[in-house]
């Protein structure tokens, strides 16, 4: 397959390809250089004239994410992220981890009529949850709050990485279980001395989805948080920006910028885990 | 299997299933509840909400704008994601390539919301352009156009684009790993025979890639239901963009009509049902509780 005879026959297969990349990566390029461009050239020219004196380093500038991190606040955003991300990760993983286990390696009265309601859940839109969620959240004080949020993100994710946990936990060979109950070990023991290690590749799958998926939540942090600069995460706070600072690109694609910058990572480096999750979640469901 | 005291189970799924309790299914019944009330859920309206719904003309409008999603989101998501798992089959940079098509799902929609704006960004034909797009008209000698502004067709397939863009990579990941689950001497046989690559791709990979193919396009028919990121921050369903989800977050932020909003809220589900009822009947097949 990698021969396809001669290049004139695979120039256009190659040059379709690099268009289709080219389109694709070129509004990503857009926002980084602008970015570090002046507000005064971002008003007079596009990003790419910067292309016409490529080496003139100094029409470059940090101060707009100065601006956007100190004084717009988005600094503060990111670490009301993490806050809201960090927990609204490990909290329904460990929760669906014990309940994964519990699908795949016990017997118990109603396991199969659990389980396909918990499939049914998988697509149950989160609007159908929300006003009576926020009313409880409401009396309760918990609107507005982190553990609010870290709630309501654990019962939200938790039917995707029970199911998805479950599918890999299931599938472990059951002569494991067999010796060790010859071994006289009991389920605790065998979930967490065996089944937690072997599951690891899993678990680090789900637990970049559900990172990604926290870190990009827009909708749950506007319901539950709402806009107060002390929680608001880091989309809330820039989709504000994109109506009260609309023309003023160099700060909102900094600002865009600053909440890209882990995720970017995460994906760069551990792009194999991510694309296998996806692949778990949706082929073999 | 090892032995299991009565109780056991339970304390393993317990906290999972309150959890789900509270936060999916006593809430999902009560929203059902509510939407049969007025604004704060005190006087009972019957199905007048509903009526609103299908009867006001900024609802009929995010019912159609969902619809034209559906019809052009999801198709353009999936041949896409086809055409460039096969494609990049057959180069050596195809893990970079691939990278960068996927890249947009890492990052927020509302990220990719501000990129796009970016894109779009008009001022009028006196100024500089500095979004790309009219920055390319102008260089043609075109008016700038207000992409986002022109309804009802252009902004609205503007903000699907920015969903392609962002979807694409997610089809192709998993359509790449169909198509190389396909044996290759099979398409070799039938190139041999004389099949054309339009032929091969015809009668031999799409039939096999047919399964694979169902799920991608019921797993984006439900996101195009639900999309609401996108919307709300480019346009905040201004000229003629309105959708359904963003609809009802208004509703119920906006105008504190909780009855309302969640009349908008069940319809959604039902729109959805149909999916639930496939993922259901997938997971019975491949039977997957032994």
């Amino acid at each position: 397959m990698k021969k396809l005879g001669p290049l004139f026959t695979s120039l256009p297969l190659h040059l379709i390809i690099i268009l289709i990349a080219f389109i694709w990566i070129l509004p990503s390029v857009g926002l980084l250089i602008t970015s570090f461009r002046s507000s005064a050239e971002v008003a007079s020219s596009g990003w790419w004239s910067i292309f016409q004196h490529p080496f003139n380093f100094t029409c470059f500038t940090l101060e707009n994410y100065h601006q956007v991190i100190i004084r717009i606040g988005i600094g503060r955003a990111f670490l009301n992220t993490l806050f809201i991300t960090i927990p609204s990760t490990v909290i329904p993983i460990a929760i669906a981890s014990l309940a994964a286990y519990a699908f795949a390696w016990m017997d118990f009265p109603g396991r199969r009529f659990l389980f396909v309601i918990l499939v049914g859940l998988l697509v149950v839109p989160l609007q159908m949850t929300m006003i009576p969620i926020l009313r409880v959240f409401n009396k309760l004080g918990l609107a507005g709050t982190f553990p609010g949020i870290w709630l309501a993100h654990t019962g939200y994710g938790l039917p995707l990485i029970i199911y998805l946990l479950y599918n890999f936990i299931s599938s472990l060979p059951s002569e494991l279980f067999d010796a060790s109950s010859i071994d006289g070990a009991g389920h605790f023991q065998v979930f967490t001395k065996l089944v937690l290690p072997l599951s690891l590749p899993a678990l680090a799958s789900v637990t970049i989805f559900q990172f990604l998926w926290i870190w990009n939540d827009l909708l749950v942090a506007l319901v539950y948080l709402g806009g107060t600069p002390n929680v608001a995460p880091m989309t809330v706070r820039i989709s504000a920006l994109v109506g009260s600072y609309g023309q003023d690109w160099e700060l909102l694609t900094a600002a865009a910028f600053v909440s890209m910058v882990l995720p970017l990572i995460l994906f760069l480096s551990l792009q194999r885990y991510f694309v296998k999750g996806i692949l778990a979640g949706a082929v073999k469901g | 299997m090892l032995y299991t005291k009565k109780y056991t189970p339970w304390l393993y799924i317990l906290p999972a299933i309150s959890l789900l309790f509270f936060f999916l299914v006593y809430p999902s019944i009560n929203t059902i509840y509510i939407s049969f009330f007025n604004y704060n859920s005190e006087i009972w309206v019957g199905i007048k909400n509903y009526i609103y719904c299908f009867t006001n003309e900024i609802m009929l409008n995010s019912f159609k704008n969902n619809a034209l999603w559906v019809i052009l989101f999801v198709p353009l998501t999936v041949f896409l994601g086809l055409i460039i798992a096969i494609l990049v089959d057959r180069v050596r940079y195809e893990a970079l390539v691939k990278s960068i098509i996927f890249m947009p799902m890492a990052i927020s929609f509302v990220g990719a919301g501000v990129i796009w704006k970016f894109v779009y960004a008009y001022r009028p034909a006196s100024a500089a352009q500095t979004g790309i797009l009219n920055a390319l008209r102008a260089a043609l000698q075109l008016e700038p156009l207000p992409w986002l502004i022109i309804r009802p067709w252009l902004n609205n397939f503007c903000l699907i684009v920015v969903g392609v863009w962002i979807w694409t990579g997610f089809c192709m990941v998993i359509l790449s790993a169909s198509y190389k689950g396909i044996p290759r001497e099979l398409l070799e046989a039938a190139r041999v025979d004389g099949a054309s690559e339009f032929k091969v791709f015809w009668r031999i990979i799409l039939p096999l890639m047919k399964p694979t193919l169902a799920v991608v396009a019921t797993t984006m028919t439900i996101n195009v239901l639900k999309v609401f990121d996108i919307v709300y921050v480019m346009t905040n369903g201004n000229y003629n963009t309105e959708v359904i989800a963003n609809r009802m977050y208004k509703e119920m932020f906006i105008f504190r009509n909780y009855g309302r909003a969640s009349a908008i809220a069940v319809i959604l589900l039902v729109l959805i049902i149909p999916m639930i009822v496939i993922n259901i009947q997938r997971f019975r097949e491949q039977e997957g509780m032994r």
